[in-house]
């Protein structure tokens, strides 16, 4: 899949820009705040349909204007396609060669992209509410009927917190109703589990063949799933719970309290790991997300890197960028501010490299 | 905006409460009355006062209705061992212009939804119980309810409230699936995706 040009307008700070693409490398040059990583999260939004930054559409518009539109061509399949992702008065359209998505979600998966940042270590230490936005993000691109289940999901739970809250404020209980919520959350927890459960086992592969790539070392990287209902008297004890549940007035067990922990050598990464080993740790994360993607798609996704090469003898980078070198990856796009690391990163790379600079709005080729 | 009389503003601003209408359509319909005959508005005014004030609802199924009972349950020529709940008069109107089906209707008012304040006690679901434990030619309850997540739970609640209560009830669902003369690869990946789980037998 190749990203062949991207046309931008009000897009952050881009009011009118338009670019051209290599297909393999485009290193991408420019001061800080020039808009290299704003660059990289159009190219985001038009796969994942939003932000990987932004909090809202709405600060995807450039200060001042009241709109924004992407553009972009894409080769996939030997296919040539156009994809337009723009916000107008508020309201978000995203079309396929002209024609609309009435779902936008259903866009999800078709042009998949892995986004590598220097703030991909939050992962390990942030709360287990974005490890399992990380996989479901994954599990989604490949898996449409699972992002459903999950929409789902949240909106009965969100249902039956509010009734816990209704209880509680002394309305009376009727037991058939919470019995009713009780019944889909069971439900739906266990065919949600049972998917990410699959996932991981597949994943895992993926993830310790990546880790070695990146570092030769003799640790052992494992991720483990735990969900309250992979266990045997999981509906048991969620209806147990209940009592309890009118008490707090949240809801205690479900697949909204799962957790995939990440060990290295048997121990959670997150206590025990070395800032080194935290960051080959998500390294190969990303780089597996790449992986599981590609085989089940049958298509290279973009990768696109951050500002990740900030120290170039280290040894994850040689790695990384020796498997970029090789074609292991299809599209690269990369991002460094600092000129002394260009000429470095070019004699490294080799290959079809085109160099781009960012100033003020605008993206040129050197 | 500014109108240019009060009497404008009041009525524009009336109308822009009924859905779908903003201040702007509101307006066009105020100056349209305004250039139609006089007899135009007070034909709508009176017709909007009638429906009002003797508007019935049929005590039996909660439908519209000129009576106490309205016309299809006391329709002698319909299947009344077939009752099916709907959320609201607009899918009695929908399965009605089918002219499939024969049976009776039982129209809950919406469905539960405690985010929108919406409990059980505020639909028609304890007058369907009363309905079935008084009319005992009842056989089948027959749910087409819509097909989001609040529908599915007022099913799943009747479900277990009828079941709890008439055993003998047989409880059934609208099938969900493919649209007809439409091809697969049009049909949305869910709808297709629930077709092929919940599939009947073929009958030759
Ligand atoms: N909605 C917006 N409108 C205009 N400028 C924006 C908007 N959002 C972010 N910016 C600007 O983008 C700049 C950051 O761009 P970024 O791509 O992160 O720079 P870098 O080249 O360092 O990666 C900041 O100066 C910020 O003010
Ligand atoms: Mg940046
Ligand atoms: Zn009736």
């Amino acid at each position: 899949m190749i990203l062949q040009q991207l046309h931008m307008l009000n897009f952050k700070t881009y009011f009118d820009c338009k670019a051209v693409f290599s297909e393999h490398i485009n290193l991408i040059t420019g001061h800080n705040g020039a808009g290299k990583t704003n660059l990289l999260d159009a190219i985001y939004c038009l796969s994942m349909t939003k932000s990987a930054f932004a909090n809202s559409d709405s600060n995807l518009i450039s200060h001042g204007k009241n709109f924004f539109s992407l553009r972009a061509d894409f080769l996939k399949n030997d296919k040539s396609n156009v994809l337009q992702y723009d916000i107008v008065d508020g309201k978000k359209n995203i079309s396929h060669n002209k024609i609309s998505y009435s779902k936008i979600t259903d866009h999800i998966g078709e042009y998949p992209v892995v986004l590598i940042t220097p703030y991909d270590t939050d992962l390990i230490r942030d709360g287990s509410e974005e490890r399992r936005k990380f996989f479901d993000a994954i599990i989604a691109q490949t898996d449409k009927n699972y992002l459903q289940e999950l929409i789902m999901y949240n909106k009965v739970l969100k249902q039956r917190n509010v009734l816990l809250k209704w209880i509680a404020e002394g309305n009376s209980i009727d037991n058939d109703l919470i019995d009713t919520y009780n019944h889909e959350l069971i439900k739906k927890s266990k065919i949600i589990s049972a998917v990410r459960s699959k996932f991981i086992e597949q994943y895992i592969p993926f993830f310790k063949s990546c880790y070695r790539h990146i570092c030769a070392s003799t640790e052992i990287p494992d991720i483990q799933y735990s969900s309250q209902a992979l266990e045997l008297n999981f509906a048991t004890r969620f209806k147990n719970q209940t009592q309890k549940d009118i008490a707090t007035q949240r809801t205690s067990m479900g697949i909204h309290r799962d957790d995939f922990v990440f060990n290295l050598n048997d121990k959670p990464i997150k206590q025990f790991g070395s800032q080194g080993q935290q960051k080959t740790f998500v390294l190969s994360l990303k780089l597996a997300q790449y992986e599981y993607i590609k085989h089940h798609k049958h298509l290279k996704p973009l990768l696109l890197l951050d500002d990740i090469f900030d120290k170039l003898d280290d040894e994850r980078v040689l790695n990384l960028l020796s498997l970029i070198a090789q074609n292991t990856f299809g599209q690269v796009f990369i991002t460094d501010a600092r000129p002394n690391h260009n000429a470095t990163l070019v004699n490294k790379l080799s290959g079809n490299i085109r160099i781009f600079e960012v100033t003020k709005g605008n993206i040129k080729p050197v | 905006m500014t109108y240019p009389s009060r009497l404008i503003e009041e009525a524009v601003n009336e109308i822009s409460k009924l859905p779908g209408i903003g201040k702007k359509s509101a307006l066009r319909l105020v100056l349209h009355l305004l250039k139609e005959d006089a007899d135009v508005t007070h034909l709508l005014c009176r017709s909007l006062t009638d429906l009002r004030t003797n508007i019935r609802y049929c005590v039996i199924c909660h439908n519209i209705s000129d009576g106490e009972v309205c016309n299809i349950c006391s329709g002698t020529h319909r299947d009344h061992s077939l009752v099916c709940v709907v959320e609201d008069i607009r899918d009695v109107m929908a399965i009605e212009n089918t002219q499939q089906y024969n049976g009776l209707y039982h129209i809950l008012g919406g469905a539960i939804s405690p985010v929108q304040r919406i409990g059980p006690s505020d639909l028609n679901i304890e007058s369907l119980c009363t309905r079935i434990q008084n009319h005992n030619e009842i056989k089948e309850i027959i749910l087409a309810l819509s097909t989001t997540m609040e529908g599915d739970t007022t099913a799943f609640y009747i479900t277990k409230k009828i079941k709890e209560a008439f055993p003998h009830i047989l409880i059934s669902s609208i099938a969900r699936g493919v649209p007809l003369g439409g091809e697969l690869e049009y049909a949305d990946e869910i709808t297709l995706g629930r077709s092929i789980v919940t599939r009947a037998p073929y009958n030759v």
